[in-house]
């Protein structure tokens, strides 16, 4: 890879990468992305690389592995290009086929499409598939096209175009300008606008300054950050540029938790192509800016996703959070003045400059613009990352995109905003949503995780769920979050384990108002958001744990009762090997019966019953 | 204590305060837990309090004060994973191999731990053996998952 010297030198590259390319080359991409890695998307590939070998196809057929495809549920997914097939559960034994019939006779796998659920017609063509119909992806739009470790692909799709623009058209003062008016706002949760926050930041007085990239991504259902950090990294790493260029800073950390390897991974390989490529370092295209980049990896705590948690991490510090102000824009990292966006916001700024702030703010709502990006799993029908502007309604992301709940069950709640947000019932399935109209409903944005829920899901195990998690990750150093949520948790297991009381959920409410207003940090503020928005819409299932002793979804496993169903049981044995007490017996060949007073209700054998036997009350 | 392999981690750092954390994770990978003596050494070198080195190795979950097994399985009790079965998965596994989650087994060839997300959500429940993933993991499928280690 040549060092690019000039403006000039970029231009004449970049334009020899894009000859050198033709629109009509025959590609294979294969998903590697968050859904589909498990499901085995190297094993693919490489069963696609043998397969064109055999064939007599391996040069003129281009294979890559790219990041998330975006519909995870139906993975291994492989797009065709330049017909943009796109096949879905791909695996092994499909590949000789695709190379036969698509590869080599330029025709399609009707059984590997994707079929409309309610006219069965196929869906050979991504278009062609409602799932991607409705959305705008900005940052996911090169996910399933540029393999991810080359900067080539970045490159030939416009990539590094707005360094270009800021460094020789643009003062840092006009870039701050274009993002404040974008209305680019923080895309972690926080939803403070971006601009501001690099201008307070300009304004501090105090040098050095630094830009940090939260990759710390710890809401527990939400992986589109690591999906934008392994599928397309560049574009953050461009994005923490124009940042740094419009703060005055020469330095950036990227701060990535430890469980995500392969996006510390791809990071590191960018990182070290652009400074190869002069694209980081000192005097970038001979101008008189200088900028580097660090990765700095997590060690598995979630507190350290809040902003001066992390600033005291990446300082070698525990990941206690400081109380604001000062704010991170005055005395951030190593007391010194810090911007501090997460990876969407940052893989968001690229495109903002180039396309101009006019672009941006055309999407959205109000006070919300642009697009965002949402994890949607559970127990939806189709699962995976969805992007769309700012304002979509609930109802046409839960039942458009993610194609309505699955196994045909109610749908009961969505919960949006991670840990700390909230619950949502069927009544606001209309609700655009924004920054403002979640937390009007006593949810938040979050990072943009979604969580579906049906009439299978308990709302006092949730919430004892997500209690329990901020228990684990609470940091300890204030009062009201650290024993809060010890009594809450307290509280919530007596219920769901039939020793509730009546006056518990009022205490619970007590609690909950201490908690939110005397809280250091946004964790402890927000962390008894579960609690509320729970009881604040499913009081009635609450009233039948304390009250009745029974849980209406059945899942609070003390209050149930198993059974197997003699009828049912076909004598495999599966789940007395299974059951860890010794709990089922019976003769040989016949069906077999629980103890209940050796029972210790684990449920395991209703996960370990294949012929669904096992019976709960 | 194997002074040179500790000279070797050190050796790629400044060893000013801020490195503690990366100089951590690198003793963490190559020894597969944090040695006593060797933290000690830490601490001189960055010129930190003990007390300090001793408060980060215990707060972050990465990090272990005794030697892991051959195989970490971590499973994920994400809220999806935990709406799919996460929670009874790790019970399984952990009947199975006769330990308690966070702990090694007598033979050190697993160490069963359970993780807030793996980001893998859209195929819940998950969870990781060293660098493989496995989806959908249903109660039925850990006999022949644990085979392959055993």
């Amino acid at each position: 890879m040549p060092f690019i010297e000039s403006v000039d030198h970029l231009t004449e590259y970049r334009r020899r990468v894009r000859a050198a390319r033709d629109p009509q080359q025959l590609q294979v991409l294969v998903c590697g992305g968050p859904g589909c890695l498990p499901l085995g998307s190297e094993e693919l590939a490489a069963a696609f690389a043998a397969e064109m070998e055999a064939r007599g196809i391996a040069g003129k057929v281009l294979l890559k592995t790219t990041g998330c495809h975006g519909l995870c549920s139906h993975g291994v997914r492989v797009l065709i290009r330049p017909q943009e097939i796109s096949y879905q559960k791909v695996t092994v034994e499909d590949v000789p086929e695709i190379v036969e019939t698509t590869l080599l006779s330029g025709g399609v796998v009707e059984r590997l499409v994707y079929h409309h659920p309610e006219s069965q017609a196929p869906c050979p063509h991504k278009m062609d598939i409602p799932f991607y119909q409705t959305q705008n992806p900005l940052v996911l739009r090169k996910l399933d096209v540029i393999d991810p470790e080359s900067l080539d692909d970045y490159l030939a799709l416009g990539g590094y175009r707005t360094l270009r623009k800021i460094l020789f058209q643009m003062t840092p003062e006009q870039v701050i300008e274009a993002v404040e008016k974008s209305g680019l706002r923080g895309r972690g949760g926080g939803g403070f606008p971006t601009g501001r926050k690099w201008r307070l930041c300009r304004e501090a007085q105090a040098q050095p300054k630094f830009v940090i990239c939260n990759g710390d991504e710890g809401d527990p259902g939400a992986f589109m950050d690591r999906a934008v950090m392994e599928g397309d990294p560049h574009a953050v790493i461009e994005g923490m540029i124009v940042g740094g260029y419009a703060i005055g800073a020469m330095r950036g950390y990227i701060y990535v938790r430890h469980e995500y390897p392969l996006a510390v991974k791809r990071l590191q390989k960018a990182i070290d192509q652009a400074r190869e490529f002069g694209l980081l370092g000192t005097n970038i295209l001979r101008s008189n800016f200088s900028f580097d980049i660090q990765i700095s990896q997590g060690a598995g705590a979630f507190v350290c996703g809040e902003e001066t948690a992390l600033i005291a991490s990446i300082e070698g510090k525990i990941g206690e959070p400081n109380p604001r102000p000062p704010y991170p824009v005055q005395a951030g990292l190593f007391g010194l003045p810090t911007v501090i966006n997460n990876v969407e916001t940052w893989a968001n700024v690229p495109e903002i400059i180039n396309m101009g702030p006019e672009w941006f703010a055309a999407m959205g709502t109000d006070k919300s613009k642009g697009t965002k990006i949402f994890s949607l799993v559970g127990a939806v029908n189709n699962t995976g990352l969805v992007e769309v502007p700012m304002g979509t309604s609930l109802r046409q992301i839960i039942f458009g995109m993610g194609g309505g709940i699955a196994h045909n069950r109610e749908f009961k709640a969505v919960q949006t905003g991670g840990p700390s947000g909230g619950c949502i019932p069927p009544q606001y399935l209309d609700l655009p949503v924004d920054y403002d109209s979640l937390q009007q409903v006593g949810s938040i944005m979050g990072s943009g995780g979604m969580i579906v829920m049906d009439n299978h899901d308990c709302m006092v195990d949730v919430a004892r769920y997500f209690i329990s998690f901020l228990m684990e990750e609470s940091c300890g150093k204030c009062t009201p979050c650290r024993e809060g949520l010890k009594q809450l948790i307290t509280i919530l297991n007596e219920i769901t384990t039939g020793k509730g009381e009546a006056h518990h959920v009022d205490l619970m409410e007590d609690i909950c108002q201490t908690m939110a207003t005397a809280s250091l940090c946004g964790l402890g503020q927000s962390a008894a958001n579960p609690v509320r928005s729970t009881l604040k819409y499913f009081r009635e299932e609450y009233e039948r744990h304390i009250r009745d002793k029974k849980c209406p979804a059945k899942v609070c496993r003390q209050l149930l009762i198993y059974t197997i169903d003699p009828n049912e049981c076909t004598s495999c044995l599966a789940c007395v090997r299974e059951c860890p007490v010794g709990a089922i017996s019976g003769p040989k060949k016949e069906p077999q019966v629980i103890d209940q007073d050796i029972c210790v209700k684990c449920g395991l054998c209703v996960d370990a019953c294949q012929f669904d036997a096992v019976k709960v009350e | 204590m194997d002074l040179q392999r500790l000279e070797g981690i050190l050796s790629r750092y400044a060893c000013q305060p801020a490195d503690l954390i990366p100089v951590l994770q690198d003793i963490q990978d190559s020894y597969n837990y944090l040695p006593k003596d060797e933290l000690k050494v830490v601490a001189e070198r960055l010129h930190l309090p003990l007390a300090q080195v001793f408060s980060v190795a215990t707060f972050f979950t990465m990090f272990s004060l005794v030697p892991k097994g051959k195989h970490v399985c971590k499973v994920c009790v994400g809220t999806t994973c935990h709406l799919k079965g996460g929670q009874r998965l790790a019970e399984s596994l952990s009947n199975r191999l006769g330990v308690d989650i966070g702990y090694t087994t007598k033979d050190m060839n697993f160490t069963l731990e359970t993780v807030a997300c793996l980001g893998s959500c859209a195929q819940a429940p998950v969870m990781m053996i060293d660098d493989t993933y496995y989806a959908r993991v249903t109660v039925d499928k850990v006999p022949k998952i644990l085979k392959k280690y055993q």
